[in-house]
This record gives structure tokens, sequence and C-alpha cells, in this order.
């Protein structure tokens, strides 16, 4: 029966991936995608795939037969299908971008052209679900309920549909991402400036609508096949009522709050919605439920894999999206089998004994100027979910998890000015609120009349602060029933050690003598209906017993990243998922720990078994103690594991590749410091911050103003900063010292004009194996992870190349390095000098190692395990070059100055190659979404130096490339002196010539603004140019280095389009050489 | 108080229903919402109640319904179970349907239910052994103590007795006449075929049925509890009935079972049963999948089917029987729930199929 009714299966079948990663649109889609692929795969089908994001699990030869790096733009799809006679293609895989991208090669009538089949949902279907009117028709037809709406092309028209819908309204803006252009208005005069903000940001519909606020948001993921059956796999509730986008929204899966006859009603409309749209495979549809009554509004059907299906997969272990492949080919539901019971099919609907929470991560204080509050817009940059028995449980365990330096659900967390005013307008720490409040007294009916949460989610916080409260109360020991009942409402060893006021340790002592300890639960699908051979694991208090007992063989445990943010994303996932791989094939039995929804290292089938559990030290005791493995590995997963280094090895943990004291020397300045003295390495100078007032005076000894602040033990240059005078310093010193109260905070000499170079390497025993050595091409001060890294290295001399790499050699034997590690430095003229160095995979990892073809992971976790085998290193001699881009996400965040410093504030990347430097830097910034200047380009360069600098590429854009050039004040007068000609222009509004103006007025397609001063709150000038910019969705240069290498390439490549080749065939005769010597990357 | 199971296992809960002690088969159902519907099911008379999903009483539970009336969400006029075993029973119901918590209404009829019980390791205990005899008694209580005073149903055959009606109850509905052969139907049957416009005439299994078939336009005989086998008289009557009858029969759950019996077929009962709103069942003649509400603990025996019937539907997580259908007269079977109530109301199409037969016969 299996297969009975397949149809011809495609030949070679195109996936289109999601791209960088940006808010709304985050790690998801490599795990979807990667699904896709192995489902493909597995039925012979050759897959090619697009997706310009070097870091992903997708992008690897294991997965994908054929590998573009490049931008997700029909241009580009166009010419691989050809040039890979593509005869299938999937868009439901990577996201809104991929689907976006389906619609216009559709309408441009290039799949027909090529005859190339739509697998899966098809594009009429997509039409209906993207564009709101049909959507509306298509549902009205069936007599389903849709929020009542209004699509408006003009601001005139949106004002009329306010008027006959009433206010207050809701907006929202159509084939946009993530709720891009959305907001509320209550009056005339909100709506006015909603309007102007959602059709100013290019989007060319705009949806006005019912407003359903304090409606329960209830979403379904709809499963269904080409013969029509049909499925729904998970519900999911959110806490936070309709009017928070639900991808801020904390939420539970399955619901809570609804009773079967409301279950049922939203789930047959589920089934006969997406049977009567046509739905193939998978999508997700969203419900507002109003809490008063059985009535209901569907708000959006999304046909395709979703953040929401992704949390859904990992929430039922379902695979939705492998599933969703296997039926856009032809297959049913019930001839599909099911993975976990492997006795049973994929036609059934998953009974779960546990439920799940999500809460989203955000960033927002990263981000200079932007808006701390949440509502129908997407914000948070990442995830986390937490599985148990009760509500408190997960709660409190998910917030630990989103690593924000709290151990639960603590009310006296954060300060709260302001409850009542918090309560109202939701920010990224309500529930702290809700929390803080409840302490208080205010009553679940008050704060439910606020904040519409439902009064069944306050009820459980409640028992939660009421336990707070109750701890405090109590003296040390606790009673073995009390403390088995924190346990069991989800508190920490080291929340419970906090409110008692002993020491995390006693508290985990007494309650191992106490018995107390979490029980081993599957995630079997059906709620222990049939035997499961499944290794998806989660802990519970509320467990018994182990369903699992550890196996006899040797193990590996890896630790991955948690939750994405910036800083930190689906790079740790590829470097966590390759340290696995690598130890299985050396012969261990693998066991993840992780818990971030949107990872591919979550997914069950990639280890051998999976903890979807907290990263700390308590649950990797835990499961330490439990399964006792041979070794875990800290170093590949980021700063949250790498973090736990010293304490684990207190335990008795014992730790692959480095030592955790190494580890502490390198990341704890003095001590780092004085080893860079001892070797003789130079470096910036720096001092400790010990007296605030004594600032001045350091500064002083460090050679004046700027200066750089930071505090030991960060990623991402968290609270990092540079100052430039005396008020500034001493607001970041205090700004510093309150994010990291107990670690050092250090300032030292920041250098300008000096070029940063970066070395990723491997060391085994102290010896350098592997290494890669890229140069940014922003000069040093902007924040590695948002600069724009070449490989290798193009402008470098070969002494400093030489030093680089010696230094490293150095250190790697100073700090007896087994394992990754990543060292940046300054080069100025012919100094190099170590800023940092970090003894772990670093975010570059997956770039060098897809760039050189040599998999720097494996190789590391390889030398961990003691496995020592000849390798070649060549990551210099290369025929090509790699250029790895940060992809921003300002437009999505409110007022955010888009400015780049030494705080990293790119939500992703992506990594293009090229035949030369132009060419690779070319594909990548087109695959951040730059556009290149075809109508105009605005000039605004600070400081006058930087206007001489350019001169030169002023002149290629006005005479070679022939733009008009808009300049502001100061720069069109170097403009005139050199004869350029210009249109000047001013900084400001008001007068009709500004460049906001032309902006507007669509005459400046691209702007480079290089900002000169800081006023008194530190920000640079020129701000309202740059939000400006990005508002309205024009590229936006603000380095001048960068601006330079992009004019020379653009003008090297002007006249021919740019290459199109497959990552494949870059590496091909570097590939031949490096199968014998072992590692490759996949 | 805690639950014993006749294999020696203890597990010591709180509670949060009535105390008195009481034993019955131990079951587990997978649903994760209904639980109203739930232990209001008569197919549930005499067993002890185990939910896997952990969290119960969230939406609590609406007013008492008036006697006599059909209202939802109650699929009869008490809560069946003998006792209830959850996770973790929630008493700060949260709902705009409720007027008391799950707690309040189990204390009011007297059923003993416990909380704080791991109900997967119990579960799993379940499904590894089979279902047993369990014991809800006090915590001080040994077993052998509890043994005699703990309240039972009879299975053999009291159980068909509490829970069919006394008295044969008319409906009206419309023109055509349904009789519902009751062994204990929920509720939603009768509601289900109501609100399709006909009338029903709702007997006790135990009446003499010859009479009023003859005066009715079809037969559904609906679900209950136990073991269709305990069930002789009636299905002695139904053969009878069947012999000759040219109207449309639909048999559900215990009914399919009856109406298999009849035809000469075989029951037998399952390790643990079939007990959630998840199940999947294909339709063996179209393909077409379906995902059902189930109750049951005994199958009809696939292999042991007179000739002029055939397997309709199929349970695709088992292979177990999941319909019947006779190849010669308008007679058919389901083993899940087609007026779901809890669960999907995915087959809800039977009842129209159905109907349209019992209409297109009757003006034939």
């Amino acid at each position: 029966m299996y297969g009975a009714y397949l149809p011809k299966k495609p030949r070679c079948a195109l996936v289109l991936g999601s791209g960088a990663l940006q808010i709304g649109q985050a790690g998801e889609f490599d795990y979807s995608g990667s699904q896709a692929l192995k489902a493909l795969r597995e039925e012979g089908i050759r897959t090619v795939l697009i997706n310009p994001n070097i870091a992903t699990i997708q992008t690897s030869r294991e997965l994908a037969d054929r590998i573009y790096l490049v931008a997700v733009e029909p241009e580009f799809v166009e010419r691989v299908i050809v040039r890979e006679e593509v005869d299938a293609i999937l868009l439901s895989f990577g996201g809104q971008s991929a689907l976006n991208c389906g619609l216009e090669l559709d309408a441009g009538g290039i799949l027909g052209k090529y005859g190339v089949k739509v697998l899966g949902t098809p594009v009429e279907t997509i039409r209906d679900t993207e564009d709101r009117r049909l959507f509306v028709e298509r549902l009205n037809e069936i007599g389903v309920k849709t929020a009542r709406s209004r699509a408006c092309h003009s601001p005139e028209e949106a004002r009329a549909a306010a008027e006959e819908i009433g206010f207050p309204v809701m907006l929202r803006g159509a084939f946009a991402l993530g709720g891009k252009g959305s907001g509320f208005a209550r009056t005339e005069e909100e709506l006015e400036q909603a309007l102007e903000r959602a059709f100013s940001g290019g989007i060319p519909q705009v949806l006005v609508e019912e407003y359903l606020r304090g409606w329960k948001e209830i979403e379904y993921e709809v499963v269904r096949d080409t013969k029509d059956n049909c499925i729904t796999v998970c519900n999911m509730e959110n806490l936070d009522p309709m009017g928070i986008h639900t991808g801020e929204s904390i939420v539970v899966a399955p619901s809570q709050t609804l009773n079967d006859e409301e279950y049922q009603l939203l789930r047959t409309v589920a089934i006969d919605t997406i049977r009567h749209l046509g739905i193939v495979g998978e999508c997700n549809i969203q419900y507002a439920l109003d809490p008063k009554g059985v009535d209901y509004r569907v708000i959006e059907v999304n046909a395709r894999l979703s953040r929401s299906s992704a949390l859904a997969s990992k929430a039922t272990g379902y695979p939705l999206a492998y599933v969703a492949a296997k039926l856009a080919i032809g297959y049913t539901l019930p001839e599909i089998p099911n993975g976990i019971t492997r006795c049973t099919t994929a036609f059934f609907e998953p009974a779960l004994d546990y439920l799940v929470c999500k809460v989203p991560r955000w960033d927002l204080t990263k981000f200079r100027g932007a808006s701390m509050r949440i509502g129908t817009e997407m914000k948070s940059v990442g995830e986390v979910m937490a599985i148990g028995r009760t509500f408190p449980e997960v709660i409190q365990k998910a917030l630990r998890m989103l690593d924000i330096g709290v151990n639960g659900l603590d009310p006296d967390a954060f300060q709260h000015d302001d409850i009542g005013g918090e309560l109202q307008h939701p920010t990224p720490l309500r529930i702290f609120v809700v929390a803080r409040a409840l302490r208080d007294g205010v009553s679940v009916e008050e704060i439910h009349a606020q904040t519409g949460i439902d009064r069944w989610f306050l009820d459980g916080l409640e028992s939660v602060v009421r336990m707070h409260v109750h701890l405090a109360e109590l003296a040390w020991p606790l009673d073995k029933h009390v403390l088995r009942d924190a346990k069991r409402l989800g508190f920490s060893d080291e929340a419970i050690a906090a409110a008692l006021g002993v020491i995390e340790k006693q508290v985990r002592d007494t309650r191992k003598r106490l018995g107390i300890e979490p029980g081993i639960a599957q995630i079997d699908t059906l709620a222990a209906e049939f035997p499961a051979e499944t290794n998806y694991l989660y802990a519970t208090y509320h467990a018994e017993r182990d369903d699992v007992a550890p196996s006899w063989r040797k193990k590996i445990m890896v630790i991955g990243s948690g939750a994405y943010r910036i800083g930190s994303s689906v790079e740790f996932d590829w470097c966590a998922v390759n340290a696995v791989r690598a130890a299985a094939r050396s012969g261990y039995e693998t066991l993840m720990v992780n818990y971030n929804p949107e990872t591919v290292s979550t997914d069950y089938d990639i280890c051998d078994r999976l903890f979807f559990d907290e990263v700390t030290l308590e649950s990797v005791l835990a499961l330490f103690e439990r399964e006792k493995p041979h070794g875990v590995i800290i170093s590949m997963g980021g700063q949250i594991p790498n973090n736990l280094a010293l304490a684990l090895r207190k335990a008795g943990v014992p730790i692959l590749g480095t030592c955790a004291e190494s580890i502490d020397r390198a990341e704890d300045r003095s001590k780092f410091s004085a080893l860079l003295d001892d070797l003789g390495i130079d470096q910036p100078r720096w001092l400790h911050v010990t007296d605030l007032s004594d600032a001045d005076r350091m500064v002083e000894r460090l050679g004046g103003f700027p200066v750089l602040v930071r505090p030991s033990y960060v990623l991402s240059g968290a609270a990092m900063a540079v100052a430039h005078e005396p008020s500034e310093l001493r607001r970041i010193l205090a700004r510093a010292t309150e994010v990291s109260r107990s670690r050092p905070v250090v300032v030292s000499k920041f250098e300008t004009h000096a070029r940063e170079v970066e070395i990723d390497a491997v060391a085994d025993q102290g010896e350098l194996v592997l290494w890669a050595i890229s140069e940014h091409i922003e000069d040093a001060g902007v924040h590695s992870g948002d600069a724009t890294l070449v490989l290798p290295p193009q402008t470098l001399y070969l002494p400093t190349i030489r030093r680089v790499k010696q230094i490293a050699a150095q250190l790697a034997d100073a700090l007896d390095i087994t394992g990754p590690f990543n060292v940046q430095f300054l080069a100025k003229r012919n100094t190099v000098k170590v800023i940092e160095c970090n003894l772990r995979a670093s975010r570059s990892l997956p770039f060098v190692s897809k760039v050189t073809g040599t998999n720097f992971a494996a190789e590391a976790v390889r030398r961990m395990l003691g496995i020592r085998e000849p390798i070649e290193n060549n990551s210099l001699e290369l025929d090509h070059v790699g250029v790895k881009a940060p992809m921003f996400s300002f437009s999505r965040l409110v007022g955010a100055d888009p400015m780049l410093g030494v705080e990293m504030t790119s939500t992703g990347e992506v990594g293009c190659l090229g035949a030369d430097l132009h060419e690779a830097l070319l594909h990548s910034l087109f695959a951040t979404g730059v556009r290149f200047p075809r109508k105009g380009v605005l000039l605004s360069l600070g400081p006058v130096a930087d206007k001489y600098w350019f001169a030169d590429e002023a002149r290629i854009l006005a005479q070679e490339l022939r733009l008009p050039i808009f300049a502001t004040h100061g720069t069109a007068e170097m403009m005139a002196e050199l004869g350029i000609e210009c249109t000047p222009v001013e900084k400001s509004d008001g007068n009709g010539n500004s460049a906001l103006d032309a902006i507007d007025a669509g005459r400046i397609d691209f702007v480079i603004n290089i900002p000169r001063e800081y006023d008194k709150q530190g920000r640079p000038d020129g701000y309202l140019i740059r939000r400006r910019a990005v508002d309205a969705g024009v590229p936006l240069i603000t380095d001048l280095q960068l601006a330079r290498a992009v004019i020379e390439a653009l003008r090297q490549k002007r006249a021919e389009p740019v290459s199109l080749v497959a990552w494949n065939d870059y590496l091909k005769g570097r590939h031949a050489a490096h199968v014998a010597a072992g590692p490759s990357v996949d | 108080m805690k639950l014993v199971l006749e294999d020696g296992t203890e597990v010591a809960g709180r509670v949060f229903g009535a105390t008195k002690p009481v034993t019955g088969e131990v079951v587990f159902n997978t649903g994760m919402a209904g639980y109203v519907e739930t232990l209001s099911d008569p197919s549930y008379k005499g067993q002890i109640l185990v939910f896997t999903y952990p969290l119960v009483g969230n939406y609590g539970v609406p007013a008492p319904r008036a006697t006599a009336s059909l209202d939802r969400p109650y699929e009869s006029d008490r809560i069946q179970v003998q006792g209830l075993v959850v996770q973790h029973y929630v008493d700060d119901y949260s709902h705009h349907a409720a007027s008391r918590s799950l707690g309040e209404w189990l204390r009011s009829e007297n059923v003993p239910a416990i909380t704080g019980i791991d109900t997967r390791t119990l579960t799993r205990r379940l499904r590894e052994h089979g279902t047993m005899q369990g014991w809800l008694i006090p915590s001080a209580q040994s077993l052998d103590a509890a043994r005699d005073s703990a309240a039972g149903v009879d299975m053999q055959e009291e159980v068909f007795h509490a829970v069919a009606p006394t008295a044969v109850t008319r409906y009206e509905g419309g023109e055509l006449t349904v009789m519902v052969v009751d062994v204990g139907a929920k509720d939603n049957i009768v509601r289900s075929l109501l609100a399709r416009g006909v009338s029903v005439v709702r007997v006790p299994w135990h009446h003499r049925l010859a009479e009023l078939a003859a005066q009715a336009d079809g037969i559904v005989i609906g679900n209950g509890p136990g073991d269709p086998r305990q069930l002789q008289s009636l299905v002695e009557q139904v053969r009878q009935l069947l012999n000759g009858y040219e109207r449309p029969v639909l048999g559900i759950c215990l009914g399919h079972q009856i109406l298999a019996l009849a035809a000469g077929g075989d029951t037998y009962k399952l390790p643990y049963g079939h007990r959630g709103v998840n199940q999947p069942v294909q339709d063996l003649l179209t393909r077409r999948c379906y995902i059902t509400s189930q109750n049951h603990g005994f199958a009809v025996r696939d292999g042991a089917l007179p000739p002029d019937w055939e397997p309709w539907f199929v349970n695709t997580n088992d292979g177990t029987n999941e319909g019947l259908r006779s190849r010669l007269k308008p007679f058919f079977g389901v083993q899940f729930h087609p007026e779901a109530s809890p669960g999907p109301q995915d087959t809800a199409f039977l009842f129209d199929d159905y109907l349209r037969l019992v209409g297109a016969l009757a003006r034939s």
C-alpha cells in the first residue's frame, strides 16, 4: 500500500530557503527546509537548494545535491532552474521570502515557461491566502467567519474603511512578514500615524480590520494530502490575548482554557477551510475566540511551514515539515510511517500527556532609540520552549531558558516603577510585572481586567508567586514536602537557595538526599498508548520514574546554544549538529541538550538521545549523573554552555577539549592580558574600572578618548560601548556595571582607522592544526558580528598574516587548547594587537568551513575525542572569495537608530562566494536585501577626512555609474570643490528640500551616511536620514570602507550580470584533494 | 486516598472528589479536553478512569441540566465513571460557561477522584499489563480491608441495567422516526439525529423491540458499557429483528458489536482498549481516513464475519476492525463514535448518509 497512489516523481526539485535570519523569519526555516530536503532525498529525487544563509544545516551536501548561496530572488531562481534542469519547486519551506519569490516567479510566467511544477499547495491557493480580499471571499463561500476587514490601497480608502468598521480598528500589511506595518488605532489621529508608517514601508495593501482586543488567540496546525485526508496536528493557545502578535506572545500547547465544544468547533472550521482552499501539505490557521461566548473569527491562514509549525513539531514530536514534503510529492498521510512509534502512520492526531510553553526572547535594549513596547508587530529575535506537566512548571522553566538573568518567575527580578502602566502597555517584561502585581496583592480579577490574560494562566502564576513568598518566610532546611512542591512548581535549586539565603549546592545536596529528583519522560505522540522507541525526552518533577534507562554505550553529551538572540543564532546550531555528527561517526552514542524549538539540533533524528531541557548547571548535572557520558562538549553552543565550564568542572564533569581553567584564563580580562604580556603579544592598552569617580584619570592613562568599555564574559558586545567624552563615559560605565555586577568592567583605548582581522582555528593539545584568517571590510569599531567578513583576506600584508597565525599558535600552546577557538586582532600599519580570544566555536565557524571546504567543527570534535589524523590546511590559497555580510532588522524596530557600533545589532547573516571580492560582495549584499542604485544616491559624509577619502568613489558614482548625487551641506561643498555635480539637500525636515523629502519622493534609492559626531545622549547625527531610509526600504550604508568597497564592486561588475556558480562547483577542485584527508563540510 | 491495582501497584494521591472507596476496571483515556462529556458517557459505567493529559478541571463544569433535558455538554444525566484519577487537578477553573469546579461536580454526585498521580507511568503499566481491576481507597486502609466495602458495579448484568432508561421516550423532530436501542447511548446520538430533522424513539434494550421497530423507519443501536457477549438477550432480539428487516440499521460502538454478534460474528477483548479522540480509521472502500472519537474495550473479530458481511473501516494504528456492512442489506456498524462529543466530528457525515438512506427506503 505504501506509495500506491504516488504520481510520477519529479527528477530534480528546487527548494527555496528563507535567506538570512531576520525578525519574523528565523532558524525555524532551517529546520523545515532540512526536513524537506531529507524527505526528497529519500525518494531519490535530485535536490537543488537556493539559500544564502551559509550557517544553516540545510546548506550542506548531506542534505542537498546542489547548493546556491545566492539571494532568493526570481532573477537567480530562473537561472538556476535553467542550469539545473529543475522540473519541480517547493515554495513552502522557506518562510515568507520563499513564498513571495514563488508568487513572483509564477506571476512572471517563469514557472510555466520552463515547465516547473509547484509541489504541494498550488500557487492559486497561496494567492488566496495572501491576498486579503480573495481570502475573505473564499472563506465567505463556506460561511466561515473572518474579522470584518477592508483591503485598502491608499490612505483615503483606509480612512473610509475605518469609518465603516468603527474605531478602534486594527491595521495589517498584506504580503508582509511578522506583522510588518501593523498596528491599531483608537482615534482618527492614531489612524493617520499608523497609515503613514504602513504605506511608507512599501506595502501595497493595508488591511483595516475589526478590532478584537481581549479575544483569545488560538492556532491550529493542519495537514492535508492530495486525497483530501486532513488532520490537525496540534492546537496552541496564546497567553497574551489578541493585540499582541503571536510571535510576541507566550504560547502554550495544547490549548488550556477551551472546552471540547470550542476545541472541536475551531478544529472543524480549520479542516473545512483548509479543504476548501485546497492546501496540500502543512498550514497554520489563526483564530480569535470570544472569551465570553462561542464565537470566533479566522485571522489568517499561512499556507506554508511557519514559526508556529516548527513549534508544533517540537511540541508534539510530529515531523510536520518532513510529512509536508512527502505529501507534496504525492504520498497520502496513511502511507507515511510515524517515525516515533514506527508501528503507526502519519495519519493521526498526537495526544500529549504534557504541555509546552513558548516564550519569545527580545533584545530591544540593544537598539538605540527602539520602543520597548510590544504589540501587533513582531520584534522578538528568538524563542524557547519548555516541556512539563503543569503551567507553573513550564513557565518557570521557560523564563530561565531565556537567559535574561532570572531564575524563574521572580516577582523581584526587575524594577517596575509603574506597575499599572506596564500591565496595560506590554513590554518584554510584562510577565514579571504580573508576578509583581500578584505579589503586591493585586487580585487575579483586576489583572485580568487590565491585561486580558485569562484567569487560568493568572491562577497558575499566582501559585508560583505564593510559593515565592512562602519560601522567603521559611528557614533552611526545608521540609521534604515543601521542597517537592517547590520543585513541582518549577523552582530551580538556585531560586530556592536565593529565597532562603543558602547556596545552590546545599539545596541540591539536600534535595538529592531526600530523593527528590526529576523523572525523564518520553515525547511519544500518543500519550503512552503505544510502545514507542522515541529518544525525544524531557525532565519533570511530576514523573515518578524514568521512561528510559541509560544505555551502556560510550557516549558524548553536546550542549546546544539555547534561544536565538542577537549574537547567537543558527551558526551555533550548525556547530552543535556537526559536533553530534562527528561524534556519532567516531562511534559514540550522542546526547543533545537544547531547548530552542527553531533548531535542527532539537530534531530527534539528529542524535541518539535528545533532552529538550534547560542548559543550567542543575539540569546538565542531573542528566550527566544519569547518563554518565564519557565527556561533555560545551564549546559548540556559543556563550551559554561556555559559561558553565568552570561550574561543571568543579562538579566533576569531564569537559572535552580545552580545560575549564584555560577558558577562564581567556575570558577573564586581567588573566588574559597578563598572559598576552607574558607571551610578548601586543594588545590595546586597557584598565579595570574599580571606581567610577576615577574614570577621567584612567582615560588620561590610556591616551585620551575615544575609549571602549566592556564587561568580561559577554557575547555579542552586550553593554559594550565607545565613549568619546567624559559624561558619555560615566553613563556607559553605570550601565555596564548594572549589566554585570559580579564581573569586572574593562576600559581600553579605542583604535580608529585600524583593520580588524580574525582567525578561526582548531588546535590539538596546544598545537595549531586548522586555521582560516578573515578580514573585515569595515574599520575596527564595528562589532565583528555586524562586520562584512572576507575570506581569504584580500588586502592584508603577508607579514600581518604571518604574525596573526603566529599569535594564534602561541595562544594555542599557552592555553593548551584542544578544540575550536577564535582570536580577533587589530591591524594598523605593521602592528598586530589581540582584542579578544574565545576558546569555543565562533560565529564564523560555519562560514570558514563552507568557504574553505573543510569542516572545522567536525575536526575540532574529532580532536577533542583524541582522534588525530593528518589534515591539510589551505585556507589562503582559494580560487574563490567568500564574503559574510550581516542582515539587519531595523525596519521592524520602530525608532531604532540603524547605526553600526561596537554592540552587535544584526539579526542574521549571509555568506556568498564569488570568483573575486567584488562578485562575492555583490552577491552577499544582494542576499541581505540591498538593491543597487538606479535613481539617485544620497551622500552624507561626516568627518572632513572621510569626505576626501571618498572622493574617488564619488567620482565613480557620478561619472562612471552616471547616478545623480544628492549631498548634505558639507558633503555638497566638498563635491563642488572636486568638481562633481550634485544636488545639495538639507539634513533636517521642514523646507521641502531636505534629504528626507528626496527619499520620500523616490528620487534616492541608496543612502551613504557616515555620521560625524555624537550628541549629548551619545547619538550620532543624521539619525533622521538613516531612519527615513530604513523606513522607506532604501539601502543604507553607514561605514566608509564598506561604501567604498561596494562602489568599487559596482564599477567592476557593471557591464555583465553577476555570475552564478553553485557552492559545490567552487569547492570541486578542492574537494577531491580533501576527501582523502577526512573532514569535508557536511 | 490511593489507587491499588490488582498487580499490587499502589499510588497515593490527594482527594478532590468524594471519598467513598470504589472498585472497577482501570482504563485510560488520551483525550486532552472534554472531561465533562467523557465522565458522563455511560460506556464508562463501572470503570475507574485515568486521564493521560495531566491538567484536568481547567474550564470547570457548567450548571447541572434540568431533568429529562438533553443539553450539552452532558452525555447522560450523571457521572458514570466509578472513580477518576488525574495527574494534576485544577480547582481554579476559568470559563464563561462554567458555574462549578470539577471537584464540586464529583462531590455532588459522590464520585471519588484523586490527583497527584503520575498518570503517564500508570498508563504505561496498564498498557504493558492490560487493563486491571483497581481500588480507590483511603490511604490508611489495606486492600484486604477495603475489598468488601469498596463499591463496584457487576459487569455481567447489573451494569447494563444501570445505564439503560427505564421507559420508552419519544423526541419529536420530524416525520421519519428512528428507534434508538439504548444500552447506555450517549445523548449526542439522539441530538445528532434530532438535529437532522427526524423523530427519535429511545428504547431500553430490554424492552420488546420488534413492535416499535416495525413502526420505525430505521434503527440505531447505541453505545454502552461492558462485554457485548454478556448481552445475549439483546443479541438474540436483534438477530430476530434483522431477519426480514429491510430498513437501515446502524450500530455504534457496543451497538456495532451487538450487530456483529447478531449477524453471526464474534467479539473479543482488546488488551487495553481504545479510549481517546485521536483514533485514525480508514474507509476500506474509498481509502479515505478519518480521526475518530472512541471508547471501547472489546472489538469485532475481522476473521470471523459471516459471508454476507464485510469489514468497512479499519483502525490504521493497530489494524483492528472499526466498521462492518452487510453486503445484502442496509445494515452497518461502526466501532467509533460518529456523534463525537467529545472529539472530532469528522465522521458526523455518517448520520447524514444513514438518514438519507432511511428517507429513501421509507419513500419506496
